[in-house]
């Protein structure tokens, strides 16, 4: 996750708001939200390692399973439940929506776009599941089992009733991406806040 | 590191019990370990288990084994002793000093014996105020345990929440559940169906149910352990690399287990035994009338840690913890720790465990 998808939620995220970040990592991103939005809230992350290293960072951490494991959160106890470049790893994304639905108010999806034209190009010309910087793994040894495009994404919340309040699509180069007509192929990443 | 010794606090003032009786007077046994600041604020507050001590750290004058828990507390440890004072007693009803079975009963003018009244976590805690009020101790900066320990970290944030800052509640659980007890009673109807128990009062008989006692401790001393971690350590190992077709020691675990059982003879009570099974047993805070007030005055900050294979208290259990704990929205971590070691994991050095609190700990200390 970059720093600019840091700043993107931190803008979306109302200042005393109660925060649950499912998969969690290092806990940065909490970290930033409480010095910047003084949130308050947990992390959620399977790693031992990143409960490690999220105490090092002096943040809520709570070490269980995303999957199938939101049961510690009652309903709509946060403002807020954010799920950072990691839907596409996660078993099944639309009942883990549902249960990000049911705890906070609003969910902040981040992910990468497969429809991005540099994804696409590099199937189109070597044939091959695209290989990036943000995305280094091989087919068989990839934790991402649920890549999707931009597109696939807005139909996914359409035909499940996800409304969508806000989105941002950010390119490396460009802050974000102003052509909604484009966005999916210009899209390097995108961050959707839905209710 | 230098030697530590036991020191001691006679208290006058009675100690009403959680069961309605009424200690008039009683003495309690504690180690310190590190030094307490000027301002008096630096101190944590070590809780140990069922058949733990004061003596959770260091060397004793001449002895060549260190305190139960030496691999955590001490100087570069997680519980660091180059900036933490580190306090543990001897729980009330215990046989390792403070006042319990053993102790002479002023009144009587012999032993207490089955007389000694029940304990209960929330005396053991009250009784760990006192101590504290006694060193002008301000603010515990941690309060640690694990297993009945850690319940005893998370009583003192519900008792006395103006004096804690950070709870850290190791392989504990909220409640004993149903195959928790039956284990407890097995342990207890051995030491009682021991004839040298002598209903109790075997000290006046000048007895010692050892048979008992040895027998509660194989049993427990089971279910601290794994599957896992017995088969790798006895496996179906012989004594004699042979079957003698008797009912001799032969395996290895038979033997292990049976040098456990004497070796917790000479040093145990049986009593006392009974009486932390029974505090044990009666620990359930969620159901206590005034939990839901208690707690929304806990300022804590909490941090839980279980055990993959630990099925005493398996993860399940703290994870219940931890809920209630969130849905009160508390500030609370929690790792579940991956290990062959069973409930006795807690004790054990493991790189992660010992992570998690070292960075706990060091994120927290209020220098």
């Amino acid at each position: 996750m970059t720093r600019k998808d840091f700043k993107i939620i931190s803008n979306w995220v109302k200042a005393d708001s109660k925060v649950l970040d499912l998969g969690c990592g290092d806990g940065s991103l909490l970290k930033i939200l409480n010095e910047e939005r003084n949130v308050t809230g947990y992390g959620v992350d399977l790693s031992v390692d990143k409960i490690i290293k999220s105490l090092d960072n002096n943040i809520n951490v709570v070490h269980t399973d995303i999957n199938n494991r939101l049961d510690y959160f009652t309903d709509k106890s946060f403002d807020y439940v954010i799920l950072a470049q990691s839907l596409q790893v996660v078993d099944n994304p639309i009942n883990l929506i549902n249960e990000m639905l049911r705890i906070g108010n609003e969910v902040i999806i981040s992910f990468p776009n497969m429809g991005y034209w540099k994804s696409r190009l590099y199937l189109f010309l070597r044939g091959k599941m695209p290989v990036t910087n943000e995305l280094p793994f091989s087919w068989h040894s990839t934790p991402n089992i649920h890549l999707c495009t931009i597109n696939d994404f807005r139909e996914m919340c359409e035909l499940n009733q996800f409304t969508i309040v806000d989105e941002v699509i950010s390119s490396n180069r460009n802050e974000s991406v102003p052509t909604k007509f484009l966005s999916n192929l210009l899209g390097e990443s995108a961050i959707f806040k839905i209710k | 590191m230098d030697t530590v010794i036991e020191q001691k606090l006679k208290v006058t003032e009675p100690l009403h019990l959680k069961c309605g009786n009424v200690l008039k007077t009683y003495e309690l046994a504690y180690e310190t370990y590190g030094q307490l600041n000027t301002k008096k604020d630096n101190a944590v507050l070590i809780c140990h288990a069922l058949s733990g001590n004061h003596h959770v750290a260091g060397f004793h004058e001449g002895d060549n084994k260190p305190g139960w828990w030496d691999n955590m507390i001490g100087s570069g440890k997680p519980i660091n002793t180059d900036k933490l004072f580190v306090v543990c007693m001897n729980n009330l009803g215990g046989c390792h000093g403070t006042t319990g079975p053993v102790s002479i009963n002023k009144e009587t003018g012999s032993e207490f014996g089955f007389d000694f009244p029940i304990v209960t976590v929330q005396d053991w805690v009250r009784t760990q105020k006192v101590l504290m009020d006694a060193l002008e101790i301000s603010k515990w900066q941690f309060v640690i345990g694990g297993s009945l320990g850690g319940m005893q970290a998370f009583q003192w944030t519900l008792d006395y929440p103006e004096y804690v800052s950070n709870s850290i509640i190791i392989a504990a659980a909220p409640k004993l559940t149903a195959q928790n007890i039956a284990f407890n009673e097995v342990a207890r109807q051995a030491i009682m169906g021991d004839p040298d128990w002598c209903n109790g009062n075997y000290l006046k008989s000048k007895k010692i149910p050892k048979r008992g006692l040895a027998l509660a401790r194989m049993l427990g001393h089971i279910t601290y352990l794994s599957d896992k971690s017995m088969a790798k350590k006895f496996g179906r190992d012989l004594k004699e690399k042979k079957f003698n077709f008797n009912f001799d020691v032969e395996f290895q675990i038979e033997s292990y287990l049976r040098y456990q059982g004497e070796k917790f003879v000479d040093s145990f009570d049986a009593n006392t035994y009974l009486l932390m099974t029974k505090a044990l047993d009666y620990y359930d805070p969620f159901n206590e009338v005034d939990f839901e007030k208690k707690i929304a005055t806990s300022k804590s900050k909490y941090l839980l840690l279980s055990f993959t294979s630990d099925w005493r208290f398996p993860p399940s259990r703290s994870e219940d913890i931890v809920k209630t704990l969130i849905n009160h929205n508390k500030n609370v971590s929690y790792a579940c720790i991956n290990s062959d070691g069973g409930h006795d994991a807690f004790l054990m050095k493991n790189d992660n465990y010992f992570e998690v609190m070292r960075n706990f700990i060091e994120n927290n200390i209020d220098d």
